[in-house]
């Protein structure tokens, strides 16, 4: 079996591991980085639990193999709030009853995240369509939406 | 790990590229984005000696207008589709094909090439290539070829590509002005392939439709033009159109595919009715331009 080194910035850290072509980039970081804040649910790029940001951008991390992310820059729900206290859209998360059992979370809040870096005041059609993507089956939606509300206000807040 | 074992190449230039398919003489397989690829690969549908990785060619990401045409590499990422002032102006149709494809998560990656060359007959790029008699350019081991949308598409996520070839650029025509477009779709949750749709281009002059193409999806095993409707539309005053009637006419004589979500009746019923509404909107657009 082929591997291949692969190296790369995860939540600023530089990252190597010889892997195997087939290895996705949400098992390389599960399985190499040991950073199992990235969840995986269906494995095929329905459910949104494995969503990560790479160069910037939400992606599922199931539909990318390690080896096409090569000097890439990735950030996990670990690197989203680096001193370890919760970042605004995980505190409001929190308040808003926006988990239940968590697992569908860390995807959530990524994607939560990428929106309101391209809408920071979402209207409530738009957080709906650009959490879509994510499945949650226990919590519902209703305290996801109302706790992007919220960190929405809390961003602006923080920015004026 | 959930795919088969595969060999992993990334070039950076098209003749490696072709290179590399021609020496795994048909059991490799070019990855481009890799939304519609890797599912199949992970839920093992798919299975490949090898993927040849084009996302490390420069040369596929370049757009730029050329005779009349906007020629857009095919590793442009549709989020790059979604956010070029110049592809909405010089191609409107591809960009409000865009936010219909999947989630902004998946179009981080999707790409204009890959969805064309995975042509899934339900997908939005094909339509919109075949609406605007697209030209697809293609790389294979002897050399280039165009080939147009019209005959690029040969089945359900089949096309004229052979093994050793790869989709490098799409050619998609620029229209002039009093031109109208718009995509309209249904499906059963936002994200979902549509369980039909309809990409329309309207062009007028002085009240008049001078141009007109319909191009219908999720209703065969590829996208297809709505021929007669077009027809019927050329020369038309725009005044007194029948919008629903042209809506049936286009899916007449279609016999859409079957499944659990929709039957072939319900397909045809919807893609008439996307089919008036798209129309109506690109109507409404050219007539204000």
């Amino acid at each position: 079996m082929s591997t291949h080194l692969v190296s790369m910035t995860v939540n600023g850290i530089e990252r190597h591991a010889r892997v195997e072509p087939r290895k996705t980039l949400a098992d390389f970081l599960r399985d190499d980085c040991r950073l199992t804040g990235t969840h995986l649910g269906c494995e095929h790029g329905v459910c949104g639990a494995c969503t990560v940001m790479i160069d910037g951008r939400a992606t599922r991390s199931c539909l990318v193999f390690a080896v096409q992310t090569e000097g890439g820059r990735v950030t996990t729900v670990e690197g989203l709030a680096p001193d370890g206290e919760l970042n605004p859209v995980q505190a409001a998360f929190e308040a808003e009853h926006g988990l239940q059992c968590g697992f569908c979370t860390p995807g959530f809040v990524v994607s939560a995240t990428a929106l309101l870096e391209r809408n920071p005041s979402p209207t409530d059609d738009e957080i709906r369509e650009g959490l879509s993507g994510n499945l949650c089956r226990c919590t519902g939606y209703q305290g996801i939406l109302r706790a992007v509300h919220r960190a929405a206000q809390s961003m602006g807040a923080r920015q004026s | 790990m959930k795919p088969a074992p595969f060999e992993y190449h990334a070039p950076t230039t098209v003749d490696e590229v072709t290179g590399l398919l021609a020496s795994h003489g048909g059991e490799a397989k070019v990855l481009a984005g890799g939304q519609s690829l890797v599912p199949m690969l992970n839920l093992r549908l798919a299975r490949f000696e090898a993927l040849v990785d084009i996302g490390r060619v420069d040369a596929l990401r370049t757009v730029a207008r050329v005779n009349g045409h906007l020629r857009i590499g095919s590793m442009v990422r549709q989020c790059d589709v979604e956010e070029s002032a110049e592809i909405g102006a010089a191609v409107p149709l591809l960009a409000r094909a865009t936010p219909h494809i999947g989630h902004f998560q998946i179009r981080s990656r999707g790409t204009v090439g890959g969805s064309i060359a995975h042509a899934d007959p339900a997908a939005e790029y094909p339509a919109v290539a075949l609406a605007l008699d697209a030209d697809l350019e293609i790389a294979g081991p002897s050399g280039t070829r165009a080939v147009t949308a019209s005959t690029f598409f040969t089945g359900t996520w089949a096309t004229v590509l052979e093994a050793d070839e790869v989709l490098i650029a799409v050619r998609f025509p620029v229209w002039g002005e009093e031109s109208g477009f718009a995509v309209d779709e249904v499906a059963r949750r936002h994200g979902d392939f549509a369980l039909a749709g309809t990409a329309v281009g309207i062009q007028l002059r002085a009240g008049v439709v001078v141009r007109a193409a319909i191009a219908l999806f999720g209703l065969a095993s590829t996208p297809v033009r709505a021929a007669a409707a077009e027809a019927a539309l050329v020369g038309s005053a725009v005044a007194g159109l029948d919008l629903v009637g042209i809506g049936h006419a286009a899916v007449a004589g279609l016999d859409p595919p079957e499944d659990l979500h929709a039957s072939s009746a319900l397909r045809r019923r919807i893609g008439a009715a996307t089919v008036t509404r798209a129309l109506g909107r690109a109507l409404e657009e050219a007539g204000v331009a």
